[in-house]
């Protein structure tokens, strides 16, 4: 999204020759009787900014501690770069961990805790300093090689975590919540050096977290996960626009789900029944959705627009009242009560000051949306 | 601020006085000039000179010194292994009764634990010396290392472990380069209470003894049953000085550690 030129051109996931990086075939964990990763299938490419996104306790963690070969599957296999890394121990793998508690030494400076990895390596004794010193620079954090852990400042650790798991040019970096620390601006500037850091180094990234927005912002392809399983794995813009289920579209960001029953339309597309004595939703969804199947109606709020009159010509329209705002500086919330009891939120920029706006409490507006503002979900 | 009572002020006299008058007495008397142990004959510093004449006590804390040494290391390094298996090898059959095995001597009668060495010595057929105590005084001590260093494991950063292991260590160089040396402080106590443990022991010093090998307390015993001597008072005042210097050494290396610490955490989030 920050770079969209460019993630157009990256997409190995579409292109049958290439081979992926990681895949996991089948895997499952279980703790005891209780099932963490429930036979899961995926696979991650070269180069990539790979998210896990799922609520706390959906076996993110356990999913890359299993790459770092932290645990071992119950079942199936996982490989990387076509071998099985099922017996390889952690200290073998060409993966390395940026942990959530950053785990930093604090018996160690942090020119010693970046050169702890590369002290064990092959790399030869007298290249390690200029290696420690470039990780330095890119971190920024040349000024405090010296210095403890304990003397340097949450950010700072943070960074220091990252060079040193960055040290050893790993094929893979794990990352697990790695800003899960740091308050929002910090966050924000964060995340575009972990992206610039790795265009840089070229390493493939996976990332845990369960802020969305995260998600959306650095990764090429988004994994979003329910109770130990994958329930949809796509770029961030196909995440948002064409969710999979409505857990997917619930879960990443806002939207309004209607319930309702669909007919297929002669001129192509589906009609949805939804409400007694209203008209049913249009939808141009190219899914095949049998007759008469019960379905889910989704569309964000910023995709409806909010008017005083019913707009000309418009494909969907619904009347209702203003029953609440959200006001959040940049845009605002309007929480719509229609005659059926449901409500609809419709989102738009505040481009006037707040005491000049169109609506208020009460106020009668009309809903409307396109026929392509929506996706038809069967799940 | 609780106000000043007279209850308090008693009561706190009461307790230091219970505590240390013995130890003034015995330190006030090995400065007396009389042999007589009752008798206060002027101030003398000659049975200090006296002592480091007398090669028996010389001899007696010399074995001492070495039984200490040997037995607190030997009991650190199997302390600290048994306390790093129950902390970290998570659960295994037996893993309750092998605990509660380890910590059982805590609480066992100095008595029965000597005896039952000393019946083991003979059952084997070791010749009872220095070797001997050394091995009564490890097998005691170890439980007090491996519970002041489980304390010490039960609150480490597991993930410090496993980063070391995800940057290229063997469990082995993890072990040495990342937990050893961030709970050294807690081995280092262990080694020095076994080290004090043993320095003091009497009971089991003597079960398991040979006529070679006598240690300081057991030669203070015997010559206090002849009748205590102004030489015991002057050995146990040097004992007394040399525990309190370490004790305030230590103390005041902490305090100025954790001072400087604090400093340094306050100074990071100003930067
Ligand atoms: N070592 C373990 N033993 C038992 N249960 C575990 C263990 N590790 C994780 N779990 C369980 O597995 C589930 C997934 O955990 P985790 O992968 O840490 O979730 P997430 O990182 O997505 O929040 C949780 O319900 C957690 O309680
Ligand atoms: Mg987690």
């Amino acid at each position: 999204m920050a770079n969209p030129a460019k993630k157009t051109v990256f997409a190995p996931w579409d292109d049958t020759n290439e081979k992926p990086l990681i895949t996991f075939e089948g895997v499952t964990k279980k703790f005891g009787s209780f099932v963490a990763i429930d036979d899961l299938n995926l696979q991650i490419y070269t180069r990539e900014f790979f998210a896990l996104l799922g609520p706390s306790g959906c076996g993110k963690t356990t999913l890359m501690r299993m790459l770092a070969g932290f645990e071992t599957p119950t079942q199936g296999r996982i490989t990387l770069a076509g071998q099985d890394i099922g017996p390889v121990p952690p200290n073998k793998r060409p993966v390395n961990m940026m942990f959530q508690s950053y785990a930093l030494f604090p018996h160690l400076t942090v020119w010693d805790n970046i050169a702890f990895g590369l002290r064990r390596s092959d790399m030869p004794r007298d290249q390690i300093p200029a290696r420690v010193e470039e990780m330095l620079r890119l971190t920024r954090m040349e000024k405090f090689a010296q210095r403890k852990p304990h003397q340097i400042s949450g950010g700072q650790r943070q960074r220091v975590a990252l060079a040193r798991s960055l040290a050893k040019a790993p094929k893979l970096l794990l990352l697990d919540e790695p800003l899960g620390a740091l308050d929002k601006k910090l966050r924000h500037d964060t995340q575009f050096e972990l992206m610039d850091i790795q265009e840089k180094t070229g390493t493939t990234f996976v990332i845990v977290t369960h802020d969305q927005e995260e998600a959306m912002t650095v990764a090429s392809r988004v994994a979003v996960m329910n109770q130990g399983k994958v329930v949809q794995v796509s770029t961030p813009d196909r995440i948002y626009e064409t969710p999979a289920t409505a857990y997917v579209a619930d879960f990443i960001g806002e939207v309004n789900l209607v319930e309702g029953v669909a007919s297929p339309n002669p001129a192509g597309g589906y009609a949805i029944a939804w409400a007694e004595g209203q008209a049913p939703i249009v939808s141009a969804c190219d899914k095949s959705i049998a007759q008469g199947a019960r379905v889910s109606f989704a569309i964000r709020p910023e995709k409806v627009r909010i008017t005083p009159d019913r707009p000309e010509g418009a494909q969907n329209a619904m009347q209702g009242k203003v029953h609440d705002i959200a006001y959040l500086g940049n845009i605002s919330t309007y929480h719509v009560l229609l005659p059926t009891g449901q409500i609809i939120k419709a989102q738009t920029a505040n481009s006037r000051r707040v005491e000049n706006r169109e609506f208020t409490w009460e106020d009668d507006v009309w809903l409307s949306f396109t026929d392509t503002a929506g996706v038809v979900l069967t799940e | 601020m609780r106000r000043f009572s007279w209850f308090n002020a008693t009561s706190l006299t009461l307790g230091f006085l219970f505590l240390y008058f013995p130890m003034v007495i015995l330190v006030i008397y090995s400065f007396n000039a009389s042999k007589l142990v009752t008798v206060w004959g002027g101030f003398s510093v000659k049975w200090y000179g006296e002592l480091f004449h007398d090669q028996a006590f010389l001899d007696a804390a010399w074995v001492t010194l070495r039984v200490a040494l040997a037995a607190s290391t030997l009991a650190t390094i199997l302390g600290t292994m048994a306390a790093y298996v129950m902390v970290r090898a998570g659960r295994f059959t037996g893993r309750t009764l092998f605990s509660g095995m380890i910590y059982a001597p805590l609480v066992m009668p100095d008595v029965i634990t000597g005896l039952s060495l000393l019946l083991l010595f003979i059952a084997v057929g070791l010749d009872r010396g220095i070797t001997t105590v050394v091995l009564a005084h490890t097998t005691f001590a170890m439980c007090y290392v491996s519970v002041v260093v489980s304390a010490r494991l039960v609150s480490f950063d597991r993930s410090l472990e496993e980063a070391a292991l995800d940057l290229g260590c063997s469990p082995w160089d993890a072990f040495r380069s990342v937990t050893l040396p961030i709970i050294a402080p807690a081995v280092i106590s262990g080694w020095l209470l076994a080290f004090t443990l043993s320095l003091d022991d009497l009971v089991i010093a003597s079960f398991t003894t040979g006529p070679s090998s006598t240690t300081l307390p057991i030669k203070i015993w015997s010559a206090v049953r002849l009748g205590v001597n102004p030489e015991i008072n002057a050995l146990s005042t040097i004992m007394i000085s040399i525990v309190t210097v370490g004790v305030i050494t230590t103390s005041i290396l902490s305090k100025r550690n954790a001072v400087q610490r604090m400093r340094d955490e306050q100074k990071a989030q100003q930067a």
